[in-house]
């Protein structure tokens, strides 16, 4: 039918089958490098595919108080789980799920999307922490929807309503910034670790080891093989210095406003109770916190993620004033010291008021005693003056201004004691004298922390003898287990006892009817302290605003107290943000007190608290008729009486625990 | 005009080298789905086989000259399918490519499509009589291929889209394509592929697609996305060694479909380069005989005939063996004759069957 020249051209096929050829060729390369140059690093990756480490998940350590109630407890959670490698139509089901699991169809339908790319074997995770009836849900449809399961984890129980929330702290899943930490090299993707307060702290006792199954899975994660197992070490037990009576008492005292109360046996440094207002919930970070609730926290004006006892660093206001009296007495200059008031006075030209001139009155004459129970301002501008700042800065730094007091807990702030040299250094700026005068009313650039206050306050209360505060005792810590600072470290500040006597007694007459906190005087018990109320803004700037701007810039209350008076078993301090005047914080730091004397006294002795659980034998004599109503007989006996029914104590483990431990 | 066609000359060695890869395909099939949902296949394959090589015999007794002469009638109804399908298909997984019919089975126009192409293609350059082509030429071959290839492109199905163009390039390539015009037209090509990727408003790929092309360019950095499936298949490959292993790859279903797209992983595993090289070496043997038989061709059609399958045959190899060792990205596509599936099956035994046919005829005339 056709010609040869019809042909296809034979070299044109030819080159066809060159073409194939160099294909294969391809190929065949491809497969020699898969299969013999990289066969080795496959082999592995197919060995890391095949063999699955579960983790056993090791619960946290309980946190415990002093007493050995339960502050922090675990419990078992169950997470929704949905399988994607069963051949069910997973976005049928949706509807029935969400319903079960009270959740929203649309967003299941948008998770199964979301997850469409990921490989089979991996969950979707639906809901985690969900409630029994959620739980029976999902047991009574096994076999309706098979792809539905369950895990669980042990998750940790905190207090209701943000109870020592600051203190506690909280925990979460360990970040990539911190495995990239050297301190952190040990935990593993995943792992829960603390991430403020004491559960950051001491998070290695607290966390336990996991424990781990090698097992062979195949790539839907179905265990199909087990090649061996290390069991989970749980966390260690952790006890605090702190007692949840007083700390109920304290939360309690400053409810309502915002703030911070610190409670300290300043012989020991054992924290008693510490409180930061507004507070937060960390039940809800230990699930998963969403993201606008985080950036609701984060961003709120009242700062309720941030332990002010430790991290607010504001101007202590008329409280410094027995910081500026222990200086001025050591020195020899307020002993003799004797002040006109008249509502005010001009130093280095300048006119600075007495806070009693707003009242229209004067504190007329003045002595160290009357300074420091009418809180009288004149008094310590002339003692400022003739000590000068850096003798000033000297006994403040002395009594731990300026410097952290190493208290065991993460992300304490230093606050700020200015002097000359402080000034050059971080202004390169000469001193003004006149900056002096406003430093000696705990104005000006002095921040401290309610920690610091306390501390300064307990230490010349016990006559110079400065502890560092601590939530835990060494002794009460796991073994191998080293706090970060010598918790026991201490410092003596010399204070003359003639001094010591001096500022205590004054300080006692704050809370007496003549002082500025006479209101919050406790019957029968000696204790003392002294008001502050500090200005958030300067005067100047204050003139400036409106009358809604100053609404909101009022001033911070503050009161530190100590009882006894002398060598206290107690110092309160506490910081009542915009609560105006120092005599409104003096009440919180008295109900603590009170508080902590009540319970003082419901508890005989502390010998007898040690042996309370044993049975106490009596023995007793008395006459009783005998059988015919005659003479009366002499009779005896021994009584054993069960003194553990004795109420040791109000609660039994913080609010929001199971009391069944 | 006598006509002498006898099974004597039957292409016997062709078939027993096709049958042999068969024969390695439905014991792979096999062992990949042994202890899954889909245990039981490799007989459903046989079966498929069987009816393949049945289709085979029945179409190589049709003169292929016929259905050349009806050729326009034959593509007319194979767009006239694609159309079916574009309006009525069972949409499945986002895309169109299926139409139901009458006892459950699924009809794929697109496979058969390509029957037709290649014989289209050869009937278009068989009556062509130039040594060199034009450029009208070549411009209506391109719309031969190009408007069915646009309709699976709808659906949209781009892996069967692509097994299109071979056969195009190859007829182009026979039909005396010149030099010049290679160049440009590959040059074209590579600006619409850079168009299609690059220019952020141009949006002829799905996401998925584009997707599947970027996670193949960079597969480490995506192991749990798309690009599991590239690596998942290379390690499965690269763990097979020299002469193979115990598969914990295929049968713990970390490789996906075994028994289908990624039936050469599987089979490389568990044989090793020597086992797959020797698949390869099946496939070479296989081709080199069709291009002899190319050769032979009683005509110009018949060249083109053998030569379009030929083509197919090559690409499909080219693309799913490169998918497996991670040269070429995830399409979806088959490898012939060992994949897990009737429509590939079908497809390549009526195909062998044309060729069958164009050989049982070289001595006519």
């Amino acid at each position: 039918m056709f010609g040869r020249d019809d042909k296809v051209s034979a070299i044109r096929l030819t080159a066809a089958q060159y073409m194939i050829l160099a294909i294969f060729l391809v190929l065949a390369y491809g497969l020699w490098r898969l299969q013999v140059m990289q066969s080795g690093y496959y082999a592995s990756a197919a060995q890391k595919n095949e063999i699955r480490n579960v983790p056993i998940l090791a619960p946290r350590g309980k946190i415990l108080d002093r007493e050995g109630r339960i502050i922090v407890d675990n419990y078992p959670s169950f997470s929704a789980l949905l399988l994607r490698d069963s051949s069910r139509d997973l976005n049928a089901d949706a509807d029935l799920i969400a319903q079960g699991l009270h959740l929203d169809a649309t967003e299941v339908r948008t998770r199964i999307r979301h997850f469409a790319s990921m490989p089979q074997y991996q969950p979707i995770f639906l809901k985690e922490d969900i409630t029994p009836d959620e739980l029976a849900f999902i047991d009574a449809h096994r076999n309706e929807l098979p792809e539905l399961d369950t895990i669980v984890a042990h998750r940790r129980l905190y207090p209701r309503n943000g109870f020592m929330a600051h203190l506690i702290g909280y925990v979460g899943e360990v970040t990539e910034d911190m495995l990239n930490q050297p301190q952190f090299e040990l935990y593993n993707p995943g792992d829960v670790v603390g991430v403020s307060g004491v559960e950051r702290q001491y998070n290695n006792a607290l966390m336990g080891k996991n424990g781990a199954r090698r097992a062979l899975v195949n790539s839907h994660g179905r265990e199909i093989g087990l090649l061996g197992e290390t069991e989970a070490v749980p966390g260690k037990q952790l006890k605090l210095t702190v007692d949840i009576d007083l700390q109920i008492a304290a939360e309690e005292a400053l409810e309502g406003k915002n703030g911070a109360v610190v409670a300290m046996d300043p012989r020991t440094g054992e924290i008693l109770a510490m409180v930061s207002r507004p507070t937060f919930d960390p039940q809800s970070f230990s699930v998963r916190v969403s993201r606008d609730q985080w950036s609701k926290l984060v961003n709120d004006e009242d700062h309720p993620l941030m332990n002010k006892a430790i991290q607010a660093q504001l101007a202590p206001g008329s409280t410094f004033k027995i910081i500026m009296a222990t200086a001025g007495l050591q020195e020899g200059i307020a002993q003799d010291l004797h002040v006109n008031c008249t509502g005010g006075g001009i130093f280095y030209g300048r006119y600075f008021k007495c806070w009693i001139s707003a009242r229209h009155q004067s504190h007329g004459a003045v002595d160290i005693v009357k300074g420091i129970y009418q809180s009288c301002d004149v008094f310590f501008y002339t003692l400022g003056e003739k000590l000068g700042i850096d003798r000033i800065a000297r006994y403040a730094t002395a009594l731990g201004m300026g410097q952290k007091t190493g208290i065991d807990l993460p992300q304490e702030v230093s606050g700020v004691m200015p002097s000359e040299q402080w000034k050059i250094r971080n202004f390169k700026q000469k001193w003004f004298a006149g900056e002096t005068i406003s430093v000696s009313i705990g104005q000006g650039a002095v921040a401290a922390t309610p920690i610091q206050m306390a501390r300064a306050f307990g230490a010349i209360a016990s006559g110079g003898r400065m502890v560092r505060p601590h939530v835990t005792n060494p002794t009460d810590l796991p073994p191998g287990i080293i706090p970060a600072q010598n918790l026991q470290d201490e410092v003596t500040i010399p204070i003359d006892p003639k001094n010591w006597e001096i500022i205590t007694d004054a300080m006692a007459q704050v809370v007496s009817p003549v002082g500025t906190a006479g209101a919050s005087a406790i019957k029968g018990v000696d204790m003392a302290g002294k008001t502050g109320s500090a200005q958030t803004v300067s005067n100047a700037l204050k003139a400036k605003m409106s009358a809604s701007d100053k609404a909101k810039h009022k001033d911070n209350g503050w009161f530190v107290g100590v009882e006894p008076r002398r060598n206290p078993e107690i110092v309160v301090c506490a910081l009542f943000e915009e609560g105006e005047h120092g005599s409104l914080a003096a009440h919180v730091v008295s109900k603590v007190i009170e508080a902590y004397v009540e319970k003082q006294r419901r508890q005989p002795a502390k010998m007898a608290s040690a042996k309370a659980a044993a049975n106490a034998e009596i023995g007793a004599v008395w006459t009783e008729p005998d059988e015919d109503g005659g003479e009366q007989k002499l009779q005896g006996g021994h009584f054993f009486l069960d003194t553990a029914k004795r109420p040791l104590a109000v609660m039994t483990a913080a609010p929001g625990m199971a009391q069944t431990h | 005009m006598s006509r002498y066609v006898s099974f004597r000359d039957f292409d016997w060695l062709l078939l027993i080298f096709v049958l042999m890869i068969c024969g390695l395909g439905v014991t792979e099939i096999h062992s990949a789905t042994m202890h899954t949902k889909f245990a039981g296949s490799h007989i459903k394959q046989i079966y498929w086989i069987l009816g393949g090589v049945g289709a085979m015999f029945l179409l190589s007794a049709v003169n292929y000259q016929l259905l050349l002469d009806r050729i326009h009638w034959f593509y007319i109804a194979g767009v006239a399918s694609l159309m079916a399908v574009l309006v009525f298909g069972q949409k499945y997984l986002g895309a169109r490519r299926w139409i139901k019919m009458p006892g459950g089975n699924h009809f794929q126009p697109s496979e058969w499509v390509k029957l037709i192409l290649i014989l289209s293609v050869a009937k278009y350059f068989a009556d062509l009589r130039h040594r060199e082509l034009s450029w009208p030429d070549f411009i209506k071959a391109g719309a031969i291929v190009g408007i069915p290839m646009l309709m699976v492109l709808a659906q949209p199905d781009l892996g069967t889209a692509l097994t299109y163009v071979p056969i195009a390039i190859m007829g182009v390539f026979l039909g005396g394509m010149q030099w010049k015009q290679g160049v440009l037209v590959a040059l074209l090509a590579l600006i619409g592929v850079g168009a299609v990727f690059f220019v952020p408003r141009v949006h002829v790929l799905k996401s998925y697609q584009k997707q599947r092309l970027t996670s193949f360019m960079d597969p480490e950095n995506d192991p749990q996305g798309t690009g599991y499936q590239v690596e998942q298949s290379k390690i499965a490959v690269g763990s097979g060694g020299l002469w193979g292993g115990k598969g914990s790859q295929t049968h713990g279903a970390f490789l996906p479909v075994p028994q289908t797209d990624f039936i050469f992983a599987a089979f490389s595993e568990e044989h090793g380069f020597v086992g797959a090289l020797g698949v390869l070496l099946l496939y070479f043997i296989v081709l080199m005989r069709l291009t002899q038989n190319a050769q032979t061709a009683p005509d110009r059609a018949g060249t083109f005939v053998v030569m379009g399958v030929v083509a197919v045959l090559s690409f499909h190899i080219l693309v799913n063996v490169g998918m497996v060792v991670g040269f070429m990205p995830v399409t979806g596509i088959p490898l012939p004759l060992m994949s897990y599936g009737g429509s590939s099956v079908l497809f390549m035994f009526l195909a062998l069957g044309m060729v069958m046919n164009v050989r049982m005829r070289r001595f006519v005339n």
